[in-house]
């Protein structure tokens, strides 16, 4: 089985109960209780006024933990490359547009329709830092997470640069909360490098597995893992917070996961 | 990057079910857009609709999956032995190392769309035949035909609005190349819904005749809609002469605005140097380009800049969008396509509805097919968002 490396040079993370990765790294190292409270988003500066009041949750969530991992690595976001994975976009949105073309009128919003890309987090996070290299914006379900990891693994391999990855989800509104029903706002980012930095937190490996998805010991933190796509990322982010070394299996594919082999730095 | 072989591709579009109606049309230079009745659409503007989407029910046991979108999909991928010929390679390299990326910028979000008209007046609830996973969610084209193909391999949807299906081919190369699968299922389905034509309506891109890319007088986008696949795995040690090679991937970023390009094509242009360089190629090696060519002023204004930049003045270049209308989602697999049968039958199709050049666009744009042998040939998508992608296609021999 063919396997695929990288240095975890740089983390972001906001979620319920996790306003930073500085924070959420004592919290999964077991050093703070984790305490769910609704996620808490910071007003973001990078964005001209008139971009800022354009954007949702979702665009705010993936360029606020892109630009903490980034600034975690002391790299520059106008360079990276940056993969963009999310299970289902900017939901409020989303029942915007169907809302209006389910009225008589039928007149949406051109700043609505812009935002209805899936790649709408990918144009604010250009707009905002100047980056030109390649950018990916992909969606696969509860597999977003995993499936925005071995993108960026694959082109990390084939390109021999740094990629950045960033996973977001947040709720939708009702009525469609109730068939889609993720509970708030969590994104991830990891800035992965070909080779370690002053910064790098661990060496990782990934192939398929055929092994089941690991669970976290704490239920509320288990609770958000199984909750919000982006947030199967955890027990990869417990491995770093904690600076252990070992394997962890993270959901992928309703029939294959994906296998990682965590090497902590220091 | 190492070339790799188009063991088999297929196209389904409003000009036709299939390579051989697709070619037939391209040969006639007729253009398949008409009148918008789709739907209960009230806009004055033309379409680039499928015949006969709506007749046949997915089978039963993918009726999870239910959607104007995975019916195309379906109705694509069972056309030129597209279907046929994954299963063969899933044989020879098993399921599990066959991958799957597909392109798409709707999904089935037509569904939800008409599901809004009939929520439960109290409670406001969706209609209890909804399914937000199988039509809905963005995924839920990749997870059709993953099962509709009886993949196991990794699967996702690269969804960057109207450069999605043709940054699959770069997405699915590079991990033929990190080793991740032995081949790729790469493609893009895309379908007619309220959001695309109201919401390019509101940005006032949408022409109200068949759009006339190039033209002194375009005034916007006509769309269509469209299924393209193709296989790509690495070519044999002796391929035959009119095999049909990936030869080089280019993206990039504008980092401009979210609804307009670069006003001198800035990302576009790096994305096609880019594409040269991996094919390690140069300008004078391509001999036609199928230019991104959406019908808007902006849009086609910008990519003349870059394709000056890069390619000259000479090479050939045609938008096939007057034929088939823009297909968003669809458009890079389905102009890939386009592209594989121009080197295959030695045929630059001609750009139409398009009358008056515009003298400010200085690309040598046809507007009559030209017959000539070609050995490579560029292909563009750009996207909502500055996402920009370009393709190179050649010929084993």
């Amino acid at each position: 089985m063919t396997s695929l490396t990288a240095w975890i040079s740089g983390v972001g993370l906001i979620g319920p109960g996790l306003p930073n990765w500085a924070e959420g790294e004592r919290i999964l190292a077991g050093s703070a209780p984790y305490e769910p409270r609704p996620t808490v988003l910071p007003v973001l500066e990078c964005l001209p006024a008139a971009e800022r009041r354009r954007t949702g949750t979702t665009v705010r969530l993936a360029l606020a933990v892109g630009l903490e991992a980034t600034a975690h690595a002391a790299a520059d976001a106008a360079q990276l490359p940056a993969v963009f994975s999310s299970s289902g976009g900017d939901g409020q949105n989303c029942h915007e547009i169907c809302r209006v073309l389910a009225s008589a009128d039928r007149q949406i919003s051109p700043t609505r329709f812009h935002n209805s890309v899936h790649n709408a987090a990918a144009g604010y996070w250009g707009i905002a830092t100047g980056a030109t290299p390649a950018s990916n914006a992909l969606c696969a379900y509860d597999a977003s997470f995993a499936a925005g990891l071995l993108e960026a693994l694959t082109q990390l391999a084939v390109d021999e640069t740094a990629v950045l990855l960033i996973a977001y989800d947040a709720s939708y509104p009702e009525p469609l909360r109730s068939v889609r029903p993720i509970p708030d706002a969590f994104g991830v980012a990891l800035l992965l490098s070909p080779g370690p930095l002053a910064s790098s937190l661990a060496r990782l490996t990934a192939a398929l597995s055929e092994r089941p998805a690991e669970r976290l010991a704490d239920a509320r933190l288990e609770t958000l893992r199984a909750g919000i796509p982006a947030a199967r990322t955890l027990p990869l982010l417990e491995r770093l917070a904690r600076r252990e070394s070992g394997a962890a299996v993270i959901d992928y594919l309703d029939d294959v996961r994906l296998g990682l082999e965590v090497s902590a730095c220091r | 990057m190492t070339p790799l072989a188009l063991t088999a591709f297929t196209a389904t579009s409003c000009i036709g079910r299939g390579l051989d109606a697709t070619l037939t049309t391209l040969e006639a230079q007729r253009t398949a857009l008409a009148p918008c009745s789709f739907e209960t659409v009230t806009l004055e503007t033309s379409v680039g609709e499928v015949a006969g989407v709506d007749d046949a029910p997915l089978p039963r046991e993918l009726a999870e999956f239910e959607c104007r979108n995975n019916r195309l999909a379906l109705l694509g991928s069972a056309q030129d032995g597209f279907t046929a010929a994954v299963q063969d390679c899933a044989l020879r390299y098993g399921r599990g190392r066959i991958g799957l990326w597909l392109g798409t910028s709707t999904s089935g979000i037509l569904e939800t769309e008409l599901a809004y008209r009939r929520l439960d007046a109290e409670s406001g609830a969706l209609p209890a035949d909804f399914r937000y996973r199988g039509a809905h969610n963005t995924y839920s084209l990749s997870a059709f035909m993953r099962r509709a193909f009886n993949l196991a391999g990794p699967a996702v949807v690269i969804s960057s609005a109207c450069s999605s299906s043709a940054k699959v081919f770069a997405s699915a190369r590079r991990a033929i190349a990190a080793g991740l699968v032995d081949a790729a299922v790469v493609g893009g389905v895309d379908s007619l819904c309220l959001t695309t034509l109201y919401g390019f309506h509101s940005l006032q891109l949408v022409a109200r005749a068949p759009c006339r890319p190039f033209d002194a007088a375009r005034d916007g986008i006509s769309i269509g809609e469209a299924a393209a696949f193709a296989l790509l795995e690495r070519p044999p040690a002796s391929s035959a002469a009119d095999t049909v090679l990936l030869l080089g991937t280019g993206e990039t970023s504008d980092a401009y605005h979210m609804s307009s390009p670069h006003p001198e094509g800035r990302g576009a242009r790096t994305a096609m140097e880019q594409a040269l360089a991996a094919a390690r190629l140069t300008a004078a090696d391509i001999d036609y380009l199928n230019l991104h060519g959406t019908g808007t002023p902006g849009n086609d204004a910008a990519e003349a800049h870059a394709v000056t930049a890069v390619l000259g003045t000479e090479v050939p270049a045609s938008s096939t969008k007057g034929a088939t209308g823009h297909t968003l989602g669809a458009a890079g697999a389905l102009e890939a396509v386009i592209c594989a049968l121009a080197l295959r039958h030695g045929l630059m199709p001609g750009g139409v509805n398009t009358r008056d050049l515009d003298p400010q666009l200085k690309v040598n744009y046809l507007r009559d097919n030209r017959r000539a042998r070609l050995k490579a040939v560029m292909s563009n998508s750009f996207g909502f968002g500055g996402s920009n992608c370009s393709l190179i296609f050649g010929r084993a021999g």
